[in-house]
């Protein structure tokens, strides 16, 4: 347990360091010059060089790369070209705004995922259960950036029941969360549904039925609590996907979260802010997975009883 | 959905790929006089705001999803096999390398990564091109690594090294067609992921740009006339869901029918 808990570590920190310098290597190597496009064409080549200086991006790469990797220790995130904020702050500002809208999500697709993976599971190869699987292909072939402006339309403009954008409180969580929620369910519903079959197939339910515990708790108790390990598995790697799918439903409902600082600061070619949104969008992914893969071997104690 | 309406979807899709250059459209053709005109006998699909047929507009931007799904499956499947097949099999410090260059990849979650490099490097196709390339060739790269390994140490490789076969001999007629089948399903969905993900970056306005029309940047559009005119968003936002629900189907089914273990499951996309 030990060993694996350090390896564990041990990889994860190489990633991040791989991913802090391949973000920064990307960024630098895009052709486009900032410094233009904050003064404009018509500049004069003098301003150019003043800012270039000031801002630091006439020393060489690696000298860049070495104080943006210092800082990054001291969780400097640098300024930001176009406000001239300390990205941290812009962050920190951002944060909260995308973390409820993720667990929001997240909650919606539980909500969903879990009845009706049990429900098509349990019901295998009736109308319920290809009901279920239509909902769940459908979910996985709709983009965010359809499924957005859809309910915009039906509960906003034709209903009325709710804001069609912004955030003014807790109505206008509901249709983003759950633009990102049903996308995210129908992949959970199916992993749900796959892994209870292949657990009500094992000799250990027979053994639960043939010495007559109620159905309700074989499934419950018993099939669930083994079927829940690669869900939560899948849940970890789908975070990937929902923190992704957190920018494009940020920007169908204007939600002023990391995903709108994101695309804002990409139209204004403020680097280091795109910079410093990829980085901690990647290592929350990183840090999430992590802590799955942990929580995964503490849970089951094959891994976590083993002397290796 | 029974699966000749998946077919028909993409022998559809396909047609409006090809086709699509001899027919006469015009989707740029502004027509005042049919500004938001919803679909209607004479107007199969409607206009939308500057009175444009969304129809050839539509048909425009199949060849587009088209074009940018082939180019970068067919990118990422070459150069990703390639190298996760050749790491595997020579092994060493440079499979190594190569495992930690994948988790790197990997830890970029789903398209951001894409959204930063086509945004940086400005829109355009070329560049969504190169920016989903460059996302797309882990996956094909961490299967095929996967699926060589599993398979390197098997009698009929080491009779080939015996007969004084050269690596790339072995890579290539010896471990590449048997693992084929699982690679094929791969780019299947990944065809339906790039075809959402070009479709998402023209609708940041990252992709392809105006006049020239996206099914992503259609939709984007008509998001602006959603209650005057609901039929701009609806009417590109149906293509895409069939074209994805029909390419997603073909995936499922090739895996069943070539008995691939769904390895996908526990992946990311």
């Amino acid at each position: 347990m030990i060993n694996f808990l350090v390896s564990r570590l041990i990889s994860a920190i190489i990633v991040i360091f791989g991913v802090s310098v391949l973000v920064f290597l990307l960024i630098h190597m895009v052709p486009g010059d900032p410094v233009e496009v904050m003064l404009g064409e018509t500049s004069l080549a003098a301003d150019r060089e003043a800012l270039r200086h000031a801002l630091g991006l006439d020393l060489p790469i690696h000298i860049q790369l070495w104080s943006y990797l210092s800082g990054l220790l001291r969780f400097d995130l640098g300024i930001s070209l176009y406000s001239r904020q300390p990205i941290s702050e812009l962050l920190l500002e951002r944060i909260p705004a995308t973390l409820m809208l993720a667990l929001a999500g997240l909650l919606i697709a539980m909500l969903i995922a879990f009845p009706l993976g049990i429900i098509a599971a349990l019901r295998k190869d009736t109308a319920v259960d290809s009901g279920a699987m239509v909902f769940a292909m459908l979910g996985i072939s709709i983009p965010n950036f359809w499924m957005g402006p859809i309910l915009i339309m039906v509960f906003s403009l034709w209903l009325g029941w709710l804001p069609v954008s912004g955030k003014t409180g807790i109505a206008s969580l509901v249709l983003p969360a759950l633009t990102l929620g049903t996308a995210m369910a129908a992949i959970l519903s199916r992993m749900v549904r796959m892994t209870l079959l292949e657990q009500l197939g094992e000799d250990y339910v027979r053994t639960a039925r043939a010495k007559g515990l109620p159905w309700s708790t074989i499934v419950i108790k018993h099939a669930m609590k083994n079927a829940m390990l690669p869900v939560i598995t899948l849940l970890g790697l789908q975070l990937g996907a929902l923190l992704a799918g957190a920018v494009i439903t940020e920007i169908v409902f204007s939600w002023p979260g990391i995903g709108q600082l994101i695309i804002e600061s990409i139209h204004r070619r403020d680097y280091p802010v795109v910079q410093a949104c990829v980085l901690l969008i990647s290592l929350v992914y990183v840090m999430v997975n992590t802590l799955t893969d942990l929580c995964y071997a503490w849970f089951d104690p094959r891994i976590r009883l083993s002397e290796k | 959905m029974r699966s000749w309406l998946a077919t028909a979807i993409l022998v559809l899709w396909a047609l409006m790929a090809l086709g699509g250059t001899w027919i006469p459209l015009s989707p740029y053709g502004i027509d005042l006089t049919h500004i938001l005109t919803p679909p209607e006998a004479e107007s199969l699909l409607g206009y939308d705001d500057l009175g444009r047929p969304l129809l050839d507009r539509l048909v425009i931007g199949a060849r587009y999803s088209a074009l940018v799904a082939v180019v970068v499956v067919s990118i990422s499947l070459l150069l990703g096999t390639f190298i996760g097949a050749m790491s595997a099999y020579v092994g060493g410090w440079i499979d190594h390398v190569t495992v930690r260059i994948i988790d790197i990849f990997l830890a970029f979650p789903g398209i951001l990564l894409a959204i930063a490099l086509a945004g940086l490097m400005g829109p355009g196709i070329d560049n969504v091109i190169i920016a989903l390339s460059i996302v797309g060739w882990v996956g094909f790269a961490r299967l095929s690594r996967a699926q060589v390994l599993a398979l390197k140490d098997r009698e009929h490789v080491q009779a080939a090294i015996a007969l004084g076969a050269g690596r790339l001999r072995i890579v290539l007629r010896h471990l590449l067609p048997l693992i084929a089948a699982p690679l094929i399903v791969e780019a299947t969905f990944a065809i339906a992921g790039i075809v959402i993900a070009e479709a998402g970056l023209s609708f940041l306005g990252l992709g392809i740009q105006p006049p020239t029309p996206s099914w992503g940047s259609m939709i984007r559009e008509g998001t602006r006339y959603m209650l005057v005119s609901p039929h701009m968003v609806l009417v590109p936002g149906v293509a895409l869901m069939l074209v994805v629900l029909a390419v997603n189907m073909m995936g499922d089914r090739l895996r069943d029918r070539l008995d691939v273990k769904s390895a996908r499951m526990r992946q990311h996309s």
